[in-house]
C-alpha cells in the first residue's frame, strides 16, 4: 500500500510538474502576445454583437426579410466564386500532376539515385513550408495583381504537400512489378510507367482530392492579397463594414465548402472501393 | 512474335473497351484546365514574362540579408510573438476544445440533437478560414497579436473539437463499464474511464497542431493581427527581397526546430504512456 501511495504521489507530482511548465510557458506567451484581459473582457460584447450585426442589412432589418437585398450582388459573386473554384482546380490540377513525377524521384525505393532523391525531398519541403499567401505576394510582384499569382500559389503549395504524400505511397508499392519489367531490359521511365503507376493511382487521386477540398478554401482567401477569388470581395466588405456583404459571400463560400466536400468524398470513396475491387 | 498476337489479340490491342471512361474522364479533365487557365489569363502572354520576372526577383534575393542590426533584432521579435501566438492559440483551444469534443463524441452524449449542434458548430467553424477569423477579431479586440491568438483560438476549436471527439469515440468501452459497476456515475466514466486513456493521444495531435500553427501565425500578421507576416508583407510590397528571404529564412529554420521538438515530445509522451499504462 506504502508503495501504491508512494507510486501516486510521484505521479502526480509528475503532473503538477508539466503543467506548472504548460501555465509558465502560456503566461510567457500572453505577455509576448500582448493579452489584456481587461481589453478582452471590456470588448468581448462585441464579438457576438459583430455576428449578429453581419446578419442585419443597411436599414436595419434582418436579412431574411429582404433576400434580394442581402445578396444583391450575387451575379458578381457568383462569377467570382467561379473563378475561385478554378483556381483551385487548375492549382491543384497543375501541382498534382508536377507531384506525381517528382514523387518518383523522390521515394527511397524506386529514385534513381540518392542526391535527386534528396534534392526533390528539400525542394518539396520548402514548397510546403513557405506558406501559400508568401507565394502568392512574390507572385503578385510578378506577374501583377490577377488569379494567376494565386493559381501558381496554390500550385507549388500542392506540389510541395502532394510530393510528400506521394512518395510516401510510392515508397509503400509492391516492388515484383517494377523488377519485372525493369527484366526485361525497360529503362526506368518505362519501368515506373509499367510497375509502378498502376499501383499508386488511386491513391495518388484521392489525395488529389483531398488537396482539392483545401485549396477551395485556400483560394477563397487569395483575394485577400490581390491574387484573384472571391477573396478580393471578401476583405474589402470586412474592411468597409459592409455587415450584410460579408455574411451573403461568407454564406457562399461555406455552401460551396460544403458541397465541394461531399462530392469530393463521394469520389474518394468510389475510389477506394475500386482499389478494392482490383 | 505476330503468331503470339494472333493467339492473344486483347493484349495488343491499344484501346481497350474498359478504358473508354477513363480517357473520356481525363479528356474532360484536361479541357477544363485548359478553359480554366484561359479564364484566368495563362495565355495573355502575361506568363512567360512574368517567369522571367521571376527569376529576376529569385537573384534579387540572394543572399538573404537583414539589411541592418536594428532590422535583424526586430524581426527576431517579431518570431518570438508569432511563437506565442500560435502557443496561445493552440492551448487555449486544447482547453476551450475539451468539453466540445466530448458533446460531440457518441459514447459520452446520448442526446442526439446536442451532438447534431456540437458538430455542426464544429463544422461551421473549421469551414472559416484562419485569416478571416483573424479580420472579424481585429474587429473586436483591434489590431495586433492577441487578435491574432484568438483567431487561431477560434479555427482550432473547430479542427480540435472534431478530433478530439473521434479519439473519444475511438477509445474502449470496457474501463467505462468497470467504473459503472462499482456505481460510478456518467461523470466518474468520463474522468475515470475515458479520459486517462485518450489523453496521450489528444496531447499529441495538440502538439502536432502546434507545428502547423507556427505556420497560421506567420501569414496572419499580413492582415494586421501581428506576429512576423506584417514586416514579411511589407518586405515584400517595398520590394526589399534580401530582406524578405532573411524572413523566409527565419521562419523555416524556426518551423523545422518546432516540428523536431514536437515530434520528439509526441514520441516521449506515447512511449512512455503507452509502455507503463497502456
Amino acid at each position: 500500500m506504502a508503495a501504491y501511495d508512494a507510486s501516486v504521489r510521484s505521479r502526480r507530482w509528475h503532473t503538477l510538474l508539466i503543467m506548472g511548465c504548460v501555465a509558465a510557458a502560456m503566461l510567457l506567451a500572453s505577455i509576448s502576445a500582448e493579452v489584456s484581459p481587461v481589453k478582452f473582457l471590456e470588448n468581448i460584447h462585441r464579438f457576438p454583437s459583430y455576428i449578429i450585426r453581419l446578419f442585419y442589412l443597411e436599414n436595419g432589418q434582418p436579412v431574411w426579410t429582404d433576400i434580394g437585398e442581402w445578396f444583391w450582388g450575387l451575379d458578381r459573386w457568383l462569377r467570382l466564386l467561379w473563378e475561385t473554384l478554378l483556381m483551385a482546380y487548375v492549382g491543384t490540377l497543375l501541382g498534382a500532376v508536377a507531384a506525381s513525377c517528382l514523387a518518383f524521384l523522390g521515394a527511397a525505393n524506386v529514385a534513381p539515385a540518392r542526391w535527386i532523391r534528396l534534392v526533390v525531398r528539400r525542394f518539396c519541403e520548402l514548397c510546403r513550408t513557405v506558406p501559400e499567401l508568401v507565394f502568392a505576394l512574390l507572385f503578385v510582384i510578378a506577374f501583377g495583381l490577377g488569379p494567376m499569382a494565386g493559381v501558381l500559389a496554390v500550385a507549388i503549395h500542392t506540389l510541395g504537400a502532394l510530393g510528400k504524400l506521394f512518395a510516401e505511397v510510392v515508397e509503400n508499392i509492391d516492388m515484383k512489378p517494377v523488377e519485372g519489367v525493369s527484366s526485361t531490359g525497360a529503362a526506368w521511365h518505362v519501368a515506373m510507367r509499367f510497375g509502378a503507376l498502376p499501383q499508386v493511382l488511386s491513391n495518388f487521386a484521392s489525395y488529389a482530392l483531398l488537396r482539392f477540398e483545401i485549396n477551395v478554401r485556400g483560394a477563397a482567401v487569395m483575394g485577400f492579397v490581390g491574387a484573384g477569388g472571391i477573396g478580393q470581395d471578401l476583405i474589402e466588405a470586412i474592411r468597409k463594414f459592409y455587415y450584410s456583404d460579408v455574411s451573403a459571400i461568407l454564406v457562399m463560400i461555406l455552401l460551396t465548402v460544403a458541397i465541394i466536400d461531399s462530392l469530393t468524398s463521394l469520389l474518394r470513396h468510389r475510389l477506394i472501393g475500386l482499389e478494392g475491387k482490383n | 512474335m505476330d503468331a503470339v498476337r494472333d493467339r492473344y489479340p486483347e493484349h495488343f490491342r491499344r484501346l481497350g473497351p474498359q478504358r473508354l471512361p477513363m480517357i473520356a474522364v481525363a479528356t474532360a479533365m484536361f479541357a477544363l484546365l485548359l478553359f480554366g487557365m484561359e479564364r484566368l489569363g495563362f495565355f495573355d502572354g502575361k506568363l512567360l514574362s512574368g517567369m522571367g520576372r521571376l527569376v529576376e526577383i529569385a537573384g534579387l534575393m540572394l543572399p538573404p540579408d537583414p539589411g541592418s542590426w536594428a532590422h535583424a533584432r526586430a524581426y527576431g521579435m517579431a518570431l518570438i510573438e508569432t511563437v506565442a501566438i500560435a502557443l496561445l492559440g493552440t492551448l487555449s483551444a486544447a482547453i476551450l476544445a475539451l468539453p466540445v469534443g466530448l458533446l460531440a463524441a457518441r459514447n459520452v452524449t446520448a442526446q442526439r440533437i446536442v451532438r447534431f449542434l456540437a458538430r455542426r458548430s464544429l463544422d461551421t467553424i473549421r469551414s472559416v478560414d484562419i485569416l478571416i477569423w483573424a479580420l472579424i477579431w481585429i474587429n473586436v479586440v483591434g489590431l495586433g497579436p492577441f487578435a491574432g491568438a484568438l483567431a487561431i483560438m477560434t479555427s482550432d476549436i473547430g479542427s480540435f473539437g472534431k478530433l478530439f471527439s473521434e479519439a473519444i469515440e475511438a477509445a474502449d468501452r470496457k474501463p467505462v463499464e468497470g467504473i459503472t459497476s462499482t456505481g460510478g456515475g456518467h461523470f466518474m466514466g468520463i474522468r475515470f474511464g475515458i479520459l486517462p486513456e485518450v489523453f496521450p493521444v489528444l496531447v499529441s495531435q495538440v502538439l502536432y497542431y502546434f507545428e502547423s500553427n507556427t505556420r497560421s501565425a506567420t501569414i496572419i500578421g499580413i492582415v494586421g493581427a501581428g506576429g512576423i507576416g506584417l514586416h514579411l508583407a511589407e518586405a515584400i510590397r517595398t520590394l526589399e527581397l534580401q530582406q524578405t528571404s532573411f524572413i523566409i529564412l527565419m521562419i523555416l529554420v524556426t518551423v523545422a526546430a518546432i516540428d523536431l521538438v514536437s515530434s520528439q515530445l509526441r514520441f516521449a509522451m506515447i512511449g512512455r504512456r503507452g509502455g507503463v499504462s497502456g
